[in-house]
């Protein structure tokens, strides 16, 4: 039992009006092929304070973390532990550095119990000490106010649960310093105030947090001390002093000045940055002809999913129709039915007035039907793959590319090269393999990709999930071109209500695989959807 | 970056540590070439402790194998059937299909081959008689991997299993023939009849090779340039590299999955048959070369690369006829292993 009180037990020298950082980089430098990640980064990290990493998509903030976890070594620069300077070599290196990592994306094994997810790599003996992990599990559970069956199959918890598992897992060995990167990505509302909590009780404890976001209202909602990367320098950092002493409209006036540049601060598309509400946009004429509809749509749930049930809908030509819901209510399953990627079980799906329930997924490509996936590196693109090849992968064996089934690289360079100029993808070469782009890069090959060849009827799930304000900024604004200039019809499912209120004609609510209703996009519709996502009925 | 974190940590290991020693073709000749020269390496200590000299010992393979006139035929001879099968074995891996059910897929082409031969050589002329003959390999080879194929288009079970049994069932299926519908009544040995040499695969003029290692040649320089130039090779190269885009990009997985395996059992069928028409005549009760495995390893060492397969295989192939006795070799090579 000794050691499951060191769990939490934290030495009094680590924190608590401590003096010097718990952990400190310098002039950290890590280059890869064609990029300089971080260049030349000093930071320090104190203990009880949540220390909030800023910046946009490829400014570097992950590429930091690594580092620090031992999943990279950096080129130059020294690591410096309690004032010593230290080699991360490796993950292990880092754990027993104290420094434990959550990564964005789940880490746990989905058919372990939650139990054994946390002893997994722990003791160093063959045999696994179940009851003295038990009593720890509890303990750091009720010190964090969280609850967790042990029992459960990982796989099985939603994910601001899982998330919870991670933070107990890198806390397990006695962490001091704990990297959260994008720790509300995949949270719902309730699932961030709860992470929030969490945070407070590490803080009370004298554990140094690196809190990673992208998004400035969490830096302010949660930071004590807020450091702005840009390009891979840092650009600035505001201490707790000055986050304390200033309000919170000259604090992000000054951090988007920092994240952004002068110039950018005066953009439209930061206004959002800055909370302002952005208006609903104006009714506007649609025509009344149906482009895509959905008459009585069930599907049948797989695994964990709550499959969807008796959905009607209809989307007009030039219309872009939302679909709000909190994540998980049917929404994949929604976009996989009309994509062509799953059988529709019951009812049926028409484009422009012609049945394509049982047409394939590339027959409806050549229909005009486009999905823009929101799982860009599960299913969007191949990541083995060239850029190029990725931006053609829904035309395979089709002509100008492929001539009698032989390819043509000549005309699939030209076209790539262009759909990389006009969606100003970043990518050293149209060459380069996909998976070495970064998340903003690959929604934009994926919009490329579904958006060129004329397309009529577009799903996209959660297009801007992810990005940073500059992108998310110019997707929507294509989203929108798009169905006003060229009268293409739009299906946008997104947990994000801002931006159905700011793009959508109609929205529609998913709540439990059923549709609860469709809001016109009017005044007050943020109200009546937000009672519909929480499963009230329609009036 | 941020979006990527995922991936970096999963998919992305080879920036992890240095990153440019392994990538590009040094990296990949370096990883085909390495783990032979550290086998040959733990090869030599192992013949040091029992007392023999290293140098000599593989010198006398090289020799046999590679650099006497017969040696170098017969390597080359042995070459024919296992290109085939590497580019069977290449065509499923490629679209992360584990076909490991060669074995069964060659013997049953093998028992078809040698059964029908006599009588379709003796009643088509020469060549005929003999593309008759493959295409009836290929065939027996394509459709013994329909049922782990279908089983795994259609329900998602896993190939490696069903593939595997069907090869229990497929040798036995193929001994059971032997024994019995395609059994010589001219011997007492359990064994089919024997095609007349002179209805066999023509040699290359000048030499003892017979012409399969040409098609052979033909069959990887073929698989290579469908794999790399071709939208049905980059549809198997999405499929294998992620399965879930194929679906998404609307790549018809069952029937790929389906087209995919029968061609690769029609090539290990191909090497049956390739075997049986260039070198034997007839196949015995029992024999079994077990050359499915075996290429597991080249194949890999290619990394699946079809062009690759030919020095790896060669090499192989010396290292195989090398190690064998002359007088082994002979009776290997004429009668029955």
């Amino acid at each position: 039992m000794a050691e499951v009180s060191e769990v939490l037990d934290l030495s009094p020298a680590a924190g608590e009006g401590g003096t010097g950082p718990l952990v400190e980089v310098r002039g950290i430098t890590k280059i890869f092929p064609g990029v300089v990640a971080n260049d030349g980064i000093d930071l320090a990290v104190y203990g009880g304070e949540v220390h909030c990493l800023l910046g946009e998509n490829g400014a570097g903030k992950s590429t930091l973390m690594n580092i620090l976890s031992g999943m990279y070594r950096p080129d130059a620069g020294t690591i410096l532990v309690d004032g010593a300077e230290v080699q991360i070599d490796s993950p292990r290196v880092a754990l027993d550095l104290g420094i434990g990592t959550v990564y964005q994306h789940p880490t746990l094994i989905p058919v372990f119990t939650v139990l054994e997810n946390l002893v997994l790599g722990q003791g160093r003996g063959l045999s696994m000490d179940t009851k003295r992990a038990l009593a720890g599990l509890k303990q750091v559970a009720a010190d964090l106010g969280v609850e967790i069956d042990p029992r459960a199959l990982a796989g099985r918890l939603a994910l601001g649960q899982q998330q919870q598992v991670e933070i107990v897992k890198a806390l397990w060995g006695g962490s001091r310093v704990l990297i959260l990167d994008e720790p509300t990505s995949m949270l719902t509302p309730q699932g961030i105030t709860e992470l929030e909590k969490v945070l407070l009780q590490l803080k009370e404890r004298g554990l140094a947090i690196i809190f990673i976001t992208h998004k400035l209202h969490e830096a302010l909602d949660v930071g004590d001390r807020v450091t702005v990367l840009r390009r891979g320098r840092v650009v600035g950092t505001l201490g707790p002093e000055v986050v304390r002493s200033t309000s919170r409209d000259e604090l992000q006036a000054r951090i988007v000045t920092m994240m952004f540049g002068e110039e950018a601060a005066s953009l439209a598309g930061v206004a959002e940055v800055r909370g302002e509400v952005t208006g609903h946009r104006t009714a506007r004429q649609v025509s009344s002809e149906v482009m895509l509809e959905l008459i009585g749509v069930s599907v049948e749930p797989q695994r964990s999913e709550i499959g969807i049930r008796d959905v009607s809908l209809a989307v007009r030509r030039g219309e872009i129709v939302g679909v709000a819901g909190v994540d998980g209510n049917g929404q994949r399953e929604l976009a996989e039915a009309v994509a062509g990627q799953r059988s529709v079980h019951t009812g049926d799906v028409l484009l422009a007035g012609q049945s394509i329930r049982h047409t394939s997924v590339s027959g409806r490509q050549r229909m005009g039907l486009r999905y823009v996936t929101d799982d860009r590196v599960g299913e969007g693109t191949v990541s083995s793959l060239s850029v190029a090849t990725n931006l053609i992968l829904k035309r395979i064996g089709d002509g100008p590319f492929w001539k009698r089934g032989r390819v043509c690289d000549d005309a699939i360079s030209e076209c790539a090269t262009d759909l990389v100029d006009s969606f100003d993808i970043r990518t050293p070469t149209i060459e380069t393999s996909c998976g070495t782009l970064s998340g903003g890069n690959l929604q934009k090959v994926l919009l490329a990709r579904e958006l060129s060849f004329d397309p009529r009827v577009v799903v996209y799930n959660k297009p801007t999930h992810g990005l940073d304000v500059k992108t998310t900024y110019a997707v929507r604004d294509r989203i929108r071109q798009l169905a006003e200039e060229r009268q293409v019809s739009a299906l946008l499912i997104s947990t994000d209500l801002e931006e159905l209120l700011d793009l959508c004609d109609r929205i529609a609510v998913l709540f439990g695989g059923r549709l609860m209703g469709v809001v016109e996009n009017e005044v007050g519709a943020e109200l009546e959807v937000g009672r519909l996502m929480v499963g009230g009925d329609s009036r | 970056m941020t979006e990527n974190a995922g991936t970096s940590v999963l998919g992305f290991e080879p920036q992890i540590g240095t990153p440019s020693r392994w990538s590009g073709w040094r990296g990949s000749l370096l990883q085909g070439v390495g783990p032979i020269l550290l086998g040959l390496l733990a090869g030599g200590v192992l013949l040091l402790i029992v007392g023999r000299n290293p140098l000599t010992f593989y010198g006398t393979i090289v020799n046999r194998g590679l650099l006497s006139p017969s040696g170098v035929q017969d390597s080359l001879t042995r070459m024919a059937p296992l290109l085939f099968m590497a580019a069977g074995l290449i065509v499923a891996f490629r679209a992360n299909i584990w076909n490991i059910g060669g074995d069964g897929q060659f013997l049953m082409a093998a028992a078809v081959v040698s059964g029908f031969g006599p009588q379709i050589t003796g009643a088509f002329p020469g060549g005929l008689g003999l593309a008759i003959l493959c295409g009836m390999a290929a065939a027996a080879g394509g459709l013994w991997t329909i049922v782990p194929a279908m089983l795994r288009a259609y329900y998602g079970l896993n190939e490696i299993i069903t593939s595997l049994m069907m090869t229990f069932v497929g040798v036995n299926l193929a001994n059971l023939l032997i024994k019995g519908p395609f059994r010589s009544q001219a011997t007492n040995v359990p064994q089919t009849d024997v095609i007349p040499k002179d209805d066999l695969l023509p040699v290359i003029p000048g030499t003892r090779i017979h012409v399969g290692i040409l098609f052979a040649l033909v069959a990887i320089a073929m698989v290579h340039y469908v794999m790399t130039r071709t939208s049905f090779g980059l549809r198997l190269n999405v499929l294998g590299a992620n399965p879930r885009a194929a679906i998404h990009v609307g790549i018809d997985v069952r029937r790929l999955t389906i087209v995919a395996f029968m061609i690769s059992g029609a090539f290990i069928g191909l090497a049956a048959g390739i075997e049986i028409l260039g070198v034997w005549g007839y196949v015995r009760a029992d024999w079994n070369p077990n050359f499915g495995l075996t290429l597991f390893a080249l194949v890999f060492l290619a990394r699946l690369n079809a062009l690759a397969t030919v020095p790896l295989v060669g090499f192989y192939a010396v290292i195989s006829m090398g190690a064998t006795p002359p007088p082994e070799k002979q009776a290997c090579l004429t009668i029955s292993c």
